[in-house]
């Protein structure tokens, strides 16, 4: 079949299974937009590059299938640098094609040019630039292949404007010839039979869960592992909705902003679990203080993160799933099965820990917490988790609200939780929720904002609006870059320096309506639960709630930056709870 | 100043393909792995180029190298050669200050394996290749005599046969 370069591109994207693509046309890849224009697949006009990335990632995290995002050249593709960065930490599948000046112009500085393969080198897990139209088809699959495998990621393909143009004899294929990409195979069955025994005699074992565990779909096998063993359970900023958060062994989060049972049972642990996770900084607090006494059992599909941060007793390099089917088969195959008894002292303990320091905040369990101009964030977000349906997709930006949204909203489905939790993107929130809403336009999509991420990427709004993506958002406005506030309150004498941003400017409601939203401001705590109730009933457009939140209010627990999560500071109410 | 028992060597089959270089140096940078060397050309097999570096870690960083460097799609296959089990190789060339009829220079050069391959009214440009650790030595005793170009490869290695 002959086909143009472009076409065969299209083609090929259509042979993936892809069905939606977010982007923005220019210059460089004008010749593949139009055999779009023919295609089956839905293309989303975003106002920004950036939030084409953003919304791959959010309908790649809800779906688990990769999203796709084509930009132009230059500026283009550049803009698209930070989704790809943040898709690379996370480990997210999402393939980006960028257009490229011709061939025959690249390294002339040509009119938007840029070296985007060498500028994303080191945030995807690979990038190919096209020269050859022959090549699209097989180039293609091979980027869906890697993006989708092994340890997922963000990849990248160059486009350049006249391969697109160039007519070839197109010829379909899955082949791919990547002789140096390989993934972990199956679990060792002598590290598995490691693992069993001492998940066996450990006194204070606990499951520290990861991202991991949600990509390889490993809900259910992890579920069946705590049922065995009666292990407690924490789930990383990333892992939120692998285990139920409702049910009693789960201690919560741990890190940073973690819950306290979570992060002192993995300091007091002799046994510390860890499933596709990756001892990221955030959880470890100062390392060598981090689980001091615990050997560590360690299951990851990257064989680079074994040994990256802490060295385990017994490292399996496999799909979590896989690992954890067989530690399970493993457990359920000794007769006296007595990992339960053995352990009910520490369960008790951390039963114990659960009850004494729960989450709290000023006026938790009242009605209507707070006073106008001042609803407690926390309460925010409590109210939406009673007010939605289980299987309501949270999404969040960065910061404080980040963090309320990840301790307070009750997770207990996998896939329901998307936000950026390794580089930290302000601005995820609004994309990456459009991006969710596509991926699952039967589920409902709310987002917890923060003021300041909602003014970096809110043009996505105009997007949602035109293209019929009933997103919600809720801003958890409280003036302030709140994270930030709260380090200069806790760390530089409060001297707050470029933190503060206003409550009104700009006004939430108008910008939200200017965009083809429903704008609702909610000032009053006991007005809450209306305006939510409002806003799930609008489902034919986007709603914005501008929620004017308390500016003083800060995230505890908080294991201040370097110190050993030992030193973890509670709410103050719990300030005199003994340890 | 690194001590010589922190350098290791690996050697990588990688594709050869545009940009390839630009990851693995990207990777040692972003990383703070320290290469000492990199010498790369291609294979019998013209789809392949071999890679070796001298890199300059502690020993217990040095898998975390390797597995890092194994993750980039383009790199096939990766070694690490204890120095032990390998034979190593390097070319130097050196332009020296020592001008025509210097008899003893000329001894040690042909001591070692040299070859004189250049001369100026008063410089002589030297090649030597071999063991690192014996290019090391003729280096030393170049500077004695003025070494005013230096030009060294990088070691290149393959395992031993037996």
């Amino acid at each position: 079949m002959k086909l143009t370069g472009a076409q065969a591109l299209i083609k090929s994207l259509e042979r993936q299974g892809v069905e939606v693509l977010f982007g923005l046309p220019g210059g460089a890849i004008l010749p593949v937009y139009d055999p779009i224009i023919d295609s089956s697949i839905r293309h989303i006009l975003v106002r920004h590059e950036q939030g084409a990335g953003h919304a791959a990632e959010g309908y790649a995290q809800v779906t688990g299938r990769p999203g796709v995002a084509m930009v132009t050249s230059g500026p283009g593709a550049t803009n698209i640098v930070t989704a790809l960065a943040d898709a690379y930490m996370d480990s997210v599948p999402i393939v980006v094609i960028t257009g490229q000046v011709a061939t025959t112009s690249m390294g002339t500085d040509a009119f938007q040019e840029v070296d985007i393969t060498g500028i994303t080198a080191s945030v995807t897990k690979h990038n190919w630039l096209i020269t050859d139209a022959n090549d699209i088809a097989r180039i293609v699959a091979e980027a869906f292949h890697v993006a989708t495998t092994g340890r997922p990621g963000p990849v990248l393909i160059d486009f350049p404007k006249d391969v697109a143009t160039a007519t070839i004899d197109y010829e379909e294929t899955d082949a791919h010839d990547l002789p140096g990409y390989r993934t972990a195979g199956e679990p060792d069955p002598a590290a598995i039979a490691e693992a069993v025994a001492l998940m066996k005699s450990a006194d204070r074992p606990v499951l520290y869960v990861g991202g991991g565990v949600i990509k390889s779909d490993a809900g259910p096998a992890l579920a069946r592992l705590v049922e065995l063993t009666g292990i407690p359970v924490t789930t990383t900023l990333m892992a939120r909705g692998a285990y139920p958060d409702s049910e009693p062994l789960h201690l919560g989060m741990p890190g940073m902003h973690g819950a306290y049972p979570a992060v002192t049972a993995i300091q007091r642990c002799d046994l510390l679990i860890a499933l596709g996770a990756r001892f990221d900084d955030r959880v470890t607090g100062r390392v060598e203080d981090f689980a001091r006494d615990a050997k560590v059992i360690h299951v990851d599909i990257d064989r680079a993160e074994i040994g990256k941060v802490r060295r385990p007793d017994v490292p399996i390099v496999a799909d979590c799933r896989l690992a954890i089917e067989e530690l399970n088969s493993g457990l359920a195959g000794d007769p006296d099965l007595s990992i339960r008894e053995h352990i009910s002292t520490w369960v008790d303990t951390c039963m114990d820990w659960k009850a004494r320091f729960p989450y709290t905040y000023e006026g938790k369990g009242e009605s209507a917490p707070g006073v106008i101009g001042r609803i407690k964030p926390q309460f925010v977000v409590e109210e939406l988790r009673r007010l939605t349906p289980r299987d309501t997709i949270l999404v969040s930006g960065v910061g404080q609200h980040q963090m309320w949204a990840a301790q307070h909203w009750s997770f207990e489905e996998p896939r329901s939780w998307v936000n950026s939790g390794g580089l930290g993107t302000m601005g995820f929130a609004v994309p990456a929720a459009l991006g969710a809403k596509v991926g699952c336009p039967e589920k409902m999509v709310w987002a917890v904002d923060g003021d300041g991420c909602f003014q970096m990427t809110a043009q996505e709004l105009v997007t949602a609006a035109a293209e019929q993506i009933p997103v919600k958002i809720a801003i958890l406005n409280n003036a302030y870059l709140g994270m930030v506030r709260q380090w200069q309150h806790m760390f530089y004498e409060q001297r707050y320096s470029e933190v503060y941003l206003s409550p009104d400017l700009p006004d939430y409601v108008k910008w939200a309506e200017a965009m083809g939203c429903v704008g609702i401001r909610v000032t009053d705590p006991k007005d809450v639960a209306a305006a939510i109730e409002a806003a799930n009933a609008i489902t034919d457009r986007p709603v914005v709630i501008d929620f004017r939140t308390d500016s003083m209010e800060q995230v505890f627990p908080m294991v201040p930056a370097g110190a050993s999560n030992d030193d973890i500071l509670v709410h103050p109410s719990l300030a005199g709870e003994p340890r | 100043m690194t001590s010589a028992s922190r350098h290791h060597l690996v050697t990588a089959t990688v594709e050869n393909k545009a940009g390839v270089l630009l990851r693995i140096a990207g990777l040692f940078s972003r990383r703070g792995y320290n290469i000492i060397s990199l010498a790369v050309a291609p294979t019998d097999d013209e789809r392949f180029s071999r890679v070796s570096i001298v890199v300059d870690v502690e020993s217990n960083l040095l898998q975390q190298v390797i597995d890092q460097l194994d993750k980039l799609i383009n790199v096939v296959a990766i070694t690490e050669l204890d120095p032990a089990d390998a034979n190593k190789a390097e070319l130097l060339l050196a332009t020296v200050s020592v001008g025509a009829g210097d008899q003893e220079f000329d001894d040690l050069v042909a001591r070692v394996g040299g070859t004189i391959i250049d001369r100026g009214s008063e410089t002589t440009m030297v090649q030597l290749a071999g063991d690192p650790a014996i290019l090391n030595d003729f280096e030393q005793k170049l500077r004695s005599y003025g070494i005013s170009e230096l030009q060294r490869t990088g070691a290149v290695a393959l395992a031993k046969l037996s």
